[in-house]
């Protein structure tokens, strides 16, 4: 008895599987923690001049769990982002130029982020 | 014949206009355009986060846009977009467990979703003016 070996790997035509949803509920599950660490940063933010805001995203505490949030969050949405063109846009010139531009924009988004945690961090005189 | 000639009106399947507004529909609705709504915001994030990285005066600049009257309520909205996604994706989530589908659960679910983020915004808001007020 034999089965084909496409259906063991059960990838199905696209050969992706159900990774994409995997992925989508997982960056799910760990943007929960890190938006309400978002939404609390910001709280604690308010008002605050550029040294503090400056001392406060350097805190390796921050920095780490703000880089983490750039991740996953901004995986989350280019998945995201990606189900919605294939549900709207029809026009293969269209869908197609916009799932690119998708990934650039999220992409882009990615490396300024981290750039500007990255540099805050390191230009910081030492934490503690 | 290289074009097929219509005759007459084919029927349609049903969209969006025929059906009875729903909260769970809404809801279904809501949490796609909150969530494209936050990968715009994104945006805000990144201005934020370079502007710190960059200088004071862009610092300056980003923090005066969002204490303008624009961008509060641009950062109202952020902050309700994030609380509906974010309860819309834990309902999602409950989803996956194969709980919540039938249809008492689904409605109280979905009204708990709304209702739950715009208490979370209040929240969250409340917290904010305590913060400033204090500093």
């Amino acid at each position: 008895m034999q089965t084909p070996f496409k259906r063991t790997q059960g990838l199905g035509s696209a050969g992706a599987g159900t990774g994409q949803f995997w992925t989508q509920r997982l960056t799910a599950i760990a943007n929960v923690p890190l938006a309400i660490f978002l939404v609390v940063l910001v709280l604690t933010l308010a008002g605050a001049d550029y040294e503090a805001a400056r001392s406060s995203i350097a805190n390796p505490l921050v920095a780490v769990s703000l880089v983490l949030l750039i991740c996953s969050g901004v995986w989350h949405m280019c998945i995201g982002m990606q189900t919605i063109i294939e549900d709207y846009l029809h026009r293969p010139r269209f869908k197609i130029a916009a799932l690119i531009l998708n990934v650039l924009f999220s992409g882009t988004i990615v490396a300024t982020c981290l750039w500007a945690v990255l540099k805050i961090s390191f230009n910081t005189p030492p934490f503690l | 014949m290289k074009q097929a000639i219509r005759l007459r009106q084919r029927p349609l399947s049903p969209h969006l206009q025929i059906y009875r507004r729903h909260v769970t529909m809404v809801m279904s609705i809501l949490h796609r355009i909150t969530g494209a709504a936050l990968y715009l915001g994104a945006l805000l994030l990144a201005w934020g986060l370079v502007a710190t990285a960059w200088s004071e005066s862009a610092y300056g600049a980003f923090e005066s846009f969002v204490g303008s009257p624009l961008g509060k309520i641009v950062l109202l909205g952020y902050t309700w977009a994030l609380a509906h996604h974010l309860l819309g994706g834990l309902r999602h989530l409950v989803w996956d467990t194969g709980r919540g589908l039938e249809r008492a659960g689904a409605n109280a679910i979905a009204w708990g979703t709304l209702i739950g983020s715009i208490m979370l915004t209040a929240i969250v808001w409340g917290a904010s003016h305590l913060i400033i007020w204090n500093s």
